[in-house]
């Protein structure tokens, strides 16, 4: 391709840092040096396969931020010189992801998470204080003097959910250099935060990383949770002690076709928010002619208020890899991807390093079990964008473009990843995998209720007495599961509970007698989503998180369709508007308002992320009534 | 002698395509498989408004406007890029419809300057839209404002105005401006200097969200960039926000005008190629050049030379 | 060419040169089509290529006969087509047979490797096709050039068939139309030759008058005839042989002997000042009616835009008042009675092609025999019929490598080549005369390597010398060229005549001269400003 570089030369450390990732060019015109009689005469870069290329464009851009803390003109260059992709299109991707800084920053950031679960647990005070002591965030627009110019110096900014809603409020701190430091944070005090935006030394990862679990009583054998704690994550051998690639290999007995009977015969449907079939995703993808089949495991887990499949990925990744094994052997698939989200380093590590015992122990490559069987699995982050959880968006994310939902149909199992059927399945969905295959499919679908089967992970925070990772059966009461978390703390009442994420919607506390499965939900009109559930007590200002969950959604549109990128913006100033007390014709005139804007996100955009923009704040409005004139009296 | 058998000599047969029927606002209809709901409703003189389409590009259906329902459909479906099923039940102008497409109307005319937009008067008033209901507009970006946007990390919106994309327009060379005011991101340009087309490709979306906009690497100026100028982009724009330099500078000294100016086909007077050169003359002054988007040659697109090179033969109409 | 399989794209940068062409052929590519471009430049058409063969300059038969050689001896040769539809193949065999992988390595620069890749992968293509430019035709051995890649095409069975062929690119708008027409030596119109007396005797009849039975010159020649003083007078239409030529000073010394110098020309050009008469005209693409006839033989329409200046004429009422002032009263006909007269006498070829037609159909590609010809998307096709469907054989023709005239030596180390830029055309007589940011002058491109050991920075002035001329320009150093080869274009004729440097040798069966290559030497120029700036 004719591509016109910007002519910017990278520094040794932005090329050593690109060249680990992409292996050094093998000529001068991939950006090796010149001078070879060969290169003078022939080249083989800049056609097709230099546009198969592509996906690397991601982890190439993330090797710069890592390793510079922002993306350079000399670094953003070499990448396009070593990717042949035009430097217009990598700006694009560049400015699409939070966590990729194309404007100069300090080696060191902290992320303070403000986002709904923190903000139950005081975050606003914290940025407040934070602010005071030592300045403004990064914000918006990165030219200002608020941005320390000394690059020694540490920066800190808002961040939206970072899935660490059990320790709340919390924070992530990633200082780039030769080895990316990065650290979750967890129980933030100002105190903490401002030693790490002021001290060399970082004090190392903490109580983000130990999260509450619970399983419900009800629940005897199996679990998703049952070695989370008490089965080394860091060891195959540990794994296998515990009865791990017991599932695989009988998986391998019962064939692909016998594998997706018992997975429908379970009726495990999707834990990422969809709820579709797993069985007929995986026969769909299975029977699919064309070539080849790609098997991706989305953990992009971003929906505020979740934090379950970072538990299952810290405390016990090699079961994902196993579960991925029996789905690529049951789809067809030699080529899995499994995407986690930037902010979670140290499932990003387990799974890492699962994924590389599996493959020395000839649990992943070119002969599986010895049984002949080809899968592996690449690794991938992302870079900060919440949009990248849709699964379309995901496979353009992977693909080294910008996380933009894709119309449907068709259909990933038609055309997902690299136009080919793909199988994409949640992280949780893939560890309900194993005791499908071992106690067969009949014995999940006995557990729950006859159309929500098996159990559910529900990640309860907010004011709650003991946030975590809660298993129970589908069909289990909210009021169950709060009780089991200890409900609101001493002296305090529950007012009100999200359900379901900012996806989600409110509910109030004189319906928390719902029970917890798709159909009842359904049919009060809410949703359990990704299994959030946030509880409010009367201390939390709802008008507030509402307010937050509104920003969310403008912050995260991606921007391709016109309902959610403009809607998204003119829901938010409604909402302020109300806030400020400066209504164009009345509350009740906004209120309509918002509820045109969010008929036409719902029935007009494109993904997800538009059509549910508005269920939290409509739940709030017609749930909460938050907004009634009782409502609006305290405002 | 036989010729082999994989020797195709003619152009390969196309598979006959098999027909679909469907049922449109009550009305049968029979297409071949393949056929976008747009198409299907065309052939049944049913008028669907577009922003993002056209003939020559992929659909990336954005715009949202041309939504129809579907029967059985959770959402609305955009009838440019979804394809005809057998038994299909489509109805193009219920009130739901409707609705979603005033309101995206209403969110284009309250966000973005759609004043050179051909035929938008008319749409706003068919639907009804009440732009201003949003807020007064607030005041435009200073320069380079937008294009620095860290995404991800908006501002608090201002109570007392509704956010615009208004910013000035970039004149930085003599062809043609870019005035990303008028800009409804419909990806337009980016398809025809990408991959669709032109295959250089000098801008991209960048940003994300309400911050989106069409970028050059690093928002550098259009001669720091990778761009040839074969103003393709400016062909495809729907709004005006890409404009050819004299049509610009006509415009702000109020000469331009369409009414007087007569178009005439012809071919571009440079390589072998032939492309067909749609000359825009008023008073005698060639104003513009362009290429119909139904010619096999060029499917709209010109190079430098053709779109831009033909003022040779009226250097006295312009001094 | 979108559905194609390969594409070999020989000696041209239709990226710059065929912008709108090239489209077509990256949908070809983005439909899984590999591509291949043979230039001693990786140019901008070369850097989308999955493999850029980058050969010596005016080595293109050594290239092929070597890609010949492999195919046969991997007994890739497409026998049925070869023994069916072609002669002079056992000759052809033995002519490549000395043209092994490392001779062609040796004399093309090209890894043997890369070389036996291209051919196996045209080869064994089901469909593939060549494409070429000035890059095959610019050299004093063209019509060779073209053959040895017809060559090519035969061997292989690439000819005939759809998404097969080859392709040359026409370079002008309508340098396909004058042949159509007529306007070469030896042809009347619609390609019927001067020199066979049945059609001299038709044409006779149909224009009733006597015809001259001989072929005239062409260009080269009637320098050569000037230069022997048997060419006296001359009546250019819309060229600049004052510029566009080689070796430029000479050419511009034969113009001005000329007793007779009439010049038809759209805007005063270095020719049209070296004129004795300059008769104005009006710009016929916009300014008048008629057709032109694309590289792909699609005729189209012209169609009159805008009035042209005052004093300008009509090209066709110039040439009927020439006439008429000849002794021949032609009347004043339209453009479409001139054309339907055409197609009378060239029945076969443009019988079908009324101007009605032509407006519905979006042009039609010759040859369309009647009105309900729908045109002819490709040549050839009868070489895939039965014996007696088929006609006669397409010979192949045994070619040689020679390399270019002038080759690079101590004193001139450099080999110069020129083409096209994106933004200009030819000698800038209509692209001066619009503002562009891409418009930057002449410049010269060199190589990191030369421009370090010459001490030339980029943007340098820098003097460039060939035994014919010397010109000045500054140097933009491209990594796309390699040591030893220099870039530069004949747009800018004014500020650099850089056809004062190209040497003045042409091919004698085509009559194109070598501009593609001629040695020179590169030298920073500001030496010279220091020794002259006593007048300054």
């Amino acid at each position: 391709m004719d591509i016109r570089l910007l002519g910017a030369e990278p520094s040794a450390e932005e090329k050593s840092a690109i060249d680990e990732i992409l292996g050094a060019p093998v000529s001068a015109w991939d950006g090796g040096e010149r001078g070879s009689m060969r290169d003078a005469h022939t080249a083989e870069f800049g056609g097709h396969s230099t546009r198969e290329q592509r996906h690397m464009l991601l982890p190439a851009l993330q090797a710069l931020q890592s390793r510079v803390g922002f993306i350079t003109e000399g670094g953003l260059d070499y990448v396009c010189a070593r990717l042949g992709v035009p430097p217009a299109e990598a700006w694009g991707v560049a400015t699409f992801y939070a966590m990729l800084a194309t404007s100069p920053r300090p080696r060191r950031v902290v992320h303070v998470c403000d986002d709904i679960a923190c903000r139950a647990k005081g975050a606003v005070k914290l940025c407040a204080a934070l602010e005071a002591r030592v300045g403004p965030p990064i914000s918006h627009e990165p030219e200002g003097d608020h941005v320390p110019l000394d690059r020694d110096k540490a920066a800190w900014m808002h961040s939206p959910c970072l899935g660490l809603c059990d320790v709340a409020p919390a924070a992530l701190m990633v200082e780039a250099g030769e080895t990316v430091m990065e650290r979750s944070i967890g129980g933030a005090n100002i105190e903490r935060l401002y030693a790490l935006l002021t001290e060399i030394k970082v004090p190392g990862a903490d109580g983000a990383n130990k999260p509450h679990i619970l399983r419900s009583p009800q629940i005897v054998s199996g679990g998703l949770l049952q070695r989370v704690g008490k089965v080394d994550p860091t060891s195959l051998a540990a794994y296998r002690a515990a009865g791990g690639y017991a599932a695989l290999a009988k998986a391998m007995d019962m064939g692909a076709e016998g594998v997706i009977r018992e997975v429908t015969e379970s009726k495990l449907v999707g834990r990422g928010g969809a709820a579709f079939p797993t069985g007929r995703k995986w026969e769909a993808v299975r029977t699919q002619k064309a070539q080849p089949h790609y098997l991706v495991c989305n953990a992009d887990e971003s929906e505020p208020g979740t934090f379950k499949d970072r538990v299952l990925l810290t405390e016990d990744p090699f079961a994902i890899v196993e579960a991925m094994t029996i789905a690529a052997f049951a789809t067809g698939s030699e080529h899995g991807f499994f995407y986690v989200r930037a902010e979670y380093p140290l499932a990003f590590e387990r799974m890492n390093g699962a994924i590389e015992q599996a493959r020395a122990a000839g649990l992943l490559g070119e002969n599986i079990l010895g049984r002949g069987m080809k899968f592996d699995i690449e690794m991938r982050r992302g870079a900060g964008a919440y949009i990248c959880g849709e699964e379309t968006a995901l496979f353009e994310s992977i693909e080294g473009k910008r996380g933009e939902p894709r119309n449907k149909p068709p259909f990933p199992v038609s055309h997902g990843l690299f136009g080919k059927p793909t199988a994409e399945n949640n992280v949780e969905t893939f560890a309900n995998i194993l005791s499908i295959i071992l106690d067969g499919g009949a014995a999940f679908a006995k557990v729950g209720t006859p159309q929500s089967t098996g159990t559910r992970l529900f990640c309860l925070s907010g004011t709650v007495r003991r946030p975590g990772v809660y298993e129970v059966p589908f069909g289990t009461s909210l009021r169950a599961l709060i009780d089991m978390a200890g409900g609101v703390p001493e002296g305090r009442t529950l007012n009100a509970v999200l359900l379901g994420g900012a996806a989600g919607g409110f509910i109030r506390a004189d319906e928390i007698d719902i029970k917890l499965t798709h159909e009842d939900t359904r049919a009060s009109g809410t949703t359990l989503g990704s299994g959030v559930v946030v509880l409010f007590d009367e201390t939390v200002d709802l008008r507030d998180a509402v307010l937050r969950i509104a920003a969310f959604f403008r912050d995260e549109s991606c921007g391709q369709c016109v309902p959610c990128r403009v809607g998204t913006v003119r829901q938010e100033e409604a909402l302020h508007r109300i806030a400020s007390g400066k209504t164009r014709g009345g509350v009740s005139a906004e209120l309509a308002l918002l509820n045109e804007l969010g008929d036409a996100m719902k029935d007009g955009s494109i993904c997800g992320l538009g059509q549910t923009a508005y269920s939290a704040v409509e739940s709030a409005i017609k749930r909460l009534g938050l907004y009634s004139e009782a409502g609006s009296a305290h405002a | 002698m036989t010729v082999p058998s994989f020797v195709q000599i003619r152009r390969p047969d196309r598979e006959p395509k098999k027909t679909i029927e469907l049922q449109i606002d009550g009305k049968a209809v029979k297409v071949p498989e393949g056929t976008t709901i747009l198409t299907a409703c065309r052939t049944l003189g049913i008028e669907i408004p577009t922003l993002c389409y056209l003939e020559t590009l992929r659909p990336v259906n954005v715009c949202r406007v041309c939504m129809v329902e579907v029967e059985g459909s959770r959402v609305l479906v955009p009838s440019c890029s979804r394809q005809v099923e057998a038994g299909m039940v489509v109805r193009t102008g219920n009130d739901r419809v409707n609705h979603t497409r005033k309101m995206v109307l209403e969110m284009l005319a309250s966000s973005v300057d759609l004043s050179t937009t051909p035929g938008m008067d008319e749409l706003l008033e068919e639907y009804d839209c009440k732009p201003e209901r949003y807020g007064p507009p607030a005041p435009p970006a200073a320069a380079g404002v937008r294009d620095a946007a860290v995404c991800g990390h908006h501002t608090p919106p201002n109570p007392d105005f509704a956010a615009t994309v208004a910013q000035p327009p970039m004149v930085d060379n003599d062809l043609y401006i870019r005035d990303y005011a008028k800009c409804v991101l419909c990806y337009k340009c980016v398809e025809a200097c990408g991959v669709d087309h032109q295959n250089t490709f000098a801008i991209a979306v960048a940003g994300r969200g309400f911050d989106a906009r069409i970028s050059t690497e690093l928002a550098v100026e259009l001669p720091d960039s990778a761009c040839v100028y074969c103003g393709n982009c400016i062909a495809v724009c729907p709004t005006g926000a890409l404009m050819a330099k004299r049509e610009f500078d006509m415009r702000s000294d109020g000469s331009w005008d369409e009414e007087k100016q007569k178009a005439t086909d012809t071919i571009c007077p440079y390589c072998g190629v032939g492309c067909t050169l749609t000359l825009h003359v008023q008073g005698n002054e060639i104003v513009k050049a362009t290429s119909p988007l139904d010619n096999g040659v060029t499917l709209g697109n010109l190079c430098i030379k053709g779109r831009f090179g033909w003022r040779f033969v009226q250097r006295n109409a312009e001094s | 060419m979108e559905e194609t399989d390969v594409v070999f794209l020989w000696g041209s940068n239709a990226r710059a040169a065929h912008p709108i062409w090239f489209h077509h052929l990256l949908k070809g590519i983005h439909n899984g089509a590999k591509l291949y471009v043979m230039d001693p430049r990786r140019t901008e058409s070369a850097q989308w290529a999955d493999v850029w063969l980058g050969l010596n300059v005016g080595s293109d038969i050594a290239l092929s006969n070597t890609m010949a050689r492999e195919i046969i001896h991997a007994g890739l040769v497409h026998e049925e087509f070869v023994s069916n539809a072609t002669s002079g193949y056992e000759d052809y065999k033995a002519s490549v047979e000395s043209y092994t992988l490392d001779v062609g390595e040796r004399l093309t620069g090209v890894p043997a490797d890369v070389i036996r890749d291209a051919a196996h992968v045209f080869a064994k293509a089901d469909r593939a096709m060549i494409c070429w430019t000035l890059g095959i035709t610019e050299h004093h051995d063209a019509a060779d050039n073209v053959l040895a890649l017809i060559n090519l095409c035969l061997l292989t069975g690439h000819v005939g068939r759809w998404g097969c062929g080859c392709n040359p690119l026409r370079g002008q708008n309508n340098v396909q139309g004058g042949g159509d027409m007529g306007a070469i030596p030896n042809k009347y119109p619609g390609f019927q030759e001067i020199t066979d007396g049945v059609t001299r005797l038709r044409f006779e009849k149909h224009w009733k008058t006597k015809l001259q039975p001989n072929a005239g010159l062409n260009l080269t020649q009637m320098l050569k005839a000037m230069e022997a003083g048997s060419l006296k007078a001359l009546f250019v239409i819309g060229e600049n042989p004052a510029q566009s030529d080689a070796d430029g000073h000479h050419v511009e010394g034969l113009l001005e002997g000329l007793d007779h110098l009439v010049v038809q020309e759209i805007v005063m050009t270095k020719t049209a000042s070296l004129a004795h008469v300059v008769l104005p005209a009006a710009a016929t693409w916009c300014e008048g009616e008629g057709t032109v006839t694309n590289s792909e033989r699609r005729v189209q329409r012209c169609r009159k835009a805008s009035e042209p200046p005052e004093g300008a004429k009509d090209e066709l009422w110039i040439i009927a008042e020439i006439a008429k002032r000849l002794g021949h009263d032609w009347g004043h006909p339209t453009a479409e009675e001139v054309w339907n007269e055409f197609r009378k006498v060239a029945a076969d070829f443009a019988g079908g092609m009324s101007y009605k037609r032509l407006e519905e159909l979006g042009g039609i590609q010759w040859p369309c025999p009647d009105e309900s010809h729908p045109g002819t998307t490709f040549l050839h096709a009868r070489l895939w019929e039965k014996r007696k469907k088929r006609g006669p054989a397409a010979p192949f023709t045994v070619v040689r490598h020679e390399g270019p005239v002038e080759m690079p030596n101590e004193e001139y180390p450099l080999l110069l080549t020129t083409g096209r830029r994106l933004e200009s055309y030819n000698t800038g007589v209509q692209t001066a005369g619009y503002d562009s940011p891409l418009h930057w002058g002449e410049m010269v491109d060199i190589s990191p390597e030369d421009a370090a050991r010459l001490g030339i920075a980029d943007n340098e002035e820098v003097r460039v010398t060939s035994r014919r001329g010397s010109v000045v320009a500054p140097a933009h150093i491209d990594s796309t060229l390699r040591a030893g080869l220099v870039f530069m274009t004949l747009h800018f004729p004014d500020d650099v005549a850089t056809n004062l440097l190209t040497i003045d040798v042409s091919d004698p069966k085509s009559g194109t001269a070598e501009f593609k290559a001629c040695a020179v030497r590169v030298e920073r120029a500001f030496a010279n400003v220091l020794a002259s700036s006593n007048h300054s």
